[in-house]
Formats: structure tokens, C-alpha cells, sequence
């Protein structure tokens, strides 16, 4: 079966995130006030052939843990669903 | 025969000739070593240059670990041959899990490009034979994720085992304990982000780099 697989990536929780923190620092002058929090992270995507979607969560978190995230300045949310038809 | 020192080329490598040039001007030889060969034969040591290896998509580094020349470095490290990762080249030797730790964004929302002050923490080690620990040495910098981290156990333990082997005077990026530069156990592979290697001529504006140049060929 095929499975689309959705990495979502974020810093972790005090690494430096300037993307964020610059475009926070924009938002009240471009008239967004009360907007705290943000952070940029990145989204990977791809299809993955498992026999299951057990198998299919396992790869991808494998993945993950080895080449799309550093362990040390990164967390990731994986989410797999089968492909559609 | 002169040491030779091999120096790792990625796409999107940029400093090779700087390493080539500052080994030569010191007696060395150096060798340009592509990522998908693996042939180290003959090299004494490894210097990986800095720059944007595979343009450093998906983070700085997580590419070029898997080229087949790192696995080569990576055997001639276990070896205990010396090998010195410079900026992007630091980067890649944690990535590639030679050094703990990794360097995030600077703690500005600025890339750096400067002189930098560095002391000489250690002498034990494949960069700083020839110096003498409180030395102070005037290196450029030049990144954007160049804020070493690590986690508080990591920490304790380079700490406690000598092995932070340069610290910023005055810490320009942020980086916890001002780091800019560490050791792995065996303490022949170094990982820094300043670069001697162009500071090794008066000419350059500073020849503070040379002896951190030279203690890697005498480390070989």
C-alpha cells in the first residue's frame, strides 16, 4: 500500500528561531496585535509503500529520527494516512 | 615527504583553497578529496572546509554525512587519524555524530562575519599542540548557525573531560559556555567555527590562525 506521510518539524523549545521571532516583531506594524508565539518550522512530505500503516508509521519515524531531524535542536510530528487512490 | 593533508570537497564547498593554501604555506601539501570518492590513501590528515555542502538544504550538514567520504573520515577518525571540521565542516562532523552537540542560529537574527577573539582552553588536541592554553588568537568568523548547543549532560561532560577546546572572548552568537570550538574523546577530531585557516598571513589581517594549522600538521 501506499501512505502520504506528513513530517512536521519544529525547533525545539528555547533553540534561537529568528525567522519567528523577526516576522513577531512585524506583526504589530502591520496592525496584528496580541500575537505571540510564533515560530517556523518546515514541512516535509513524500509517499511511502508499507504493507500496513503500522509499518508505514515505523519507517517514517526511523526517518525522521535519523535524516529529517536533528535530535539535539529538533522535534517532529509525524502523520501518516493511506495515499489516495 | 611533506604531511598531506586531505581536504573534503561537497557541492557547495567554498573554502577548500583557503585549507589547501594555508597547509602549503606551512610546509604541508594539500589534497583536494571529492565526497563520493573514498579513498583516503596516503592523507595524514582531514580537514573538512567550510561552506554549503548539497547548498546545506534540509539543515547544514544532514546531507553531506552521508556521503561516501565521510565514511572514510569517519574510519580514519576511529583510526585516530587527526581531522578538523572548519564552520559548515563543524557542522557536518556533528551531523555525522564525530562531535556531540550541534550549532543552531546565532542568538541575533544576524549572520557574522568578523574578527573574533579565541582562547586556547586545551593544548591537548589535534588543533592546539603548538599553542599554549590562555592564548588569545584573533580568527574570523563568517555564519548564520554557528550557536553551539548541547544538552546539559553533554556539557558537564566536555567540561569535565578538557574537552572545549576554544572559547569566544566575547561571545558573538550566543554559544552555550562560549564554545567555538570541541573535541571528541579521542581528541584527534575538532570541530570549529572560526577560521584559521584564513588567518594564517599578516596580509589577511591576522596570522593568529597558523598555529592552529600547524599543530594539525604536527598532529599528523
Amino acid at each position: 500500500m501506499e501512505f502520504d506521510v506528513l513530517v512536521d518539524v519544529r525547533l525545539r523549545g528555547g533553540i534561537s528561531d529568528p525567522a519567528g521571532a523577526t516576522i513577531e516583531r512585524a506583526l504589530p506594524a502591520l496592525g496584528y496585535d496580541g500575537v505571540s508565539g510564533v515560530s517556523v518550522g518546515k514541512t516535509v512530505r513524500f509517499t511511502m509503500e508499507a504493507a500496513d500503516e503500522a509499518e508505514a508509521a515505523a519507517r517514517a519515524g526511523d526517518l525522521c529520527a535519523s535524516f529529517l531531524t536533528n535530535p539535539v535542536i529538533e522535534d517532529a510530528e509525524v502523520t501518516v494516512r493511506p495515499a489516495d487512490g | 615527504m611533506a604531511t598531506t593533508v586531505g581536504v573534503v570537497v561537497f557541492p557547495g564547498t567554498n573554502c577548500e583553497m583557503d585549507a589547501v593554501t594555508a597547509v602549503e604555506g606551512l610546509g604541508g601539501s594539500g589534497r583536494l578529496l571529492w565526497h563520493g570518492d573514498d579513498d583516503l590513501s596516503g592523507v595524514d590528515a582531514v580537514v573538512v572546509p567550510g561552506g554549503f555542502a548539497h547548498g546545506d538544504y534540509l539543515r547544514p550538514g544532514a546531507i553531506a554525512r552521508f556521503s561516501p567520504m565521510m565514511g572514510a573520515v569517519a574510519r580514519f577518525a576511529a583510526d585516530g587519524g587527526p581531522v578538523v571540521g572548519i564552520c559548515n565542516g563543524f557542522q557536518v562532523l556533528t551531523e555525522a555524530g564525530l562531535l556531540p552537540g550541534a550549532l543552531q542560529k546565532n542568538r541575533g537574527l544576524k549572520f557574522l562575519c568578523q574578527p573574533a577573539t579565541l582562547r586556547v582552553e586545551t593544548t591537548a588536541s589535534a588543533l592546539t599542540g603548538r599553542a599554549s592554553v590562555g592564548d588569545e588568537l584573533s580568527v574570523p568568523i563568517n555564519h548564520f548557525e554557528g550557536n553551539y548547543t548541547c544538552d546539559d549532560e553533554t556539557l558537564a561532560r566536555l567540561r569535565d573531560e578538557d574537552r572545549i577546546v576554544l572559547r569566544y572572548v566575547d561571545n558573538p552568537n550566543g554559544s552555550m559556555d562560549d564554545i567555538a570550538a570541541v573535541c571528541n574523546e579521542g581528541r584527534n577530531v575538532v570541530g570549529l567555527m572560526p577560521h584559521p585557516e584564513r588567518a594564517c598571513d599578516e596580509l589577511l589581517g591576522s596570522a593568529d590562525g597558523a598555529i592552529l594549522m600547524a599543530s594539525l600538521l604536527a598532529a599528523a
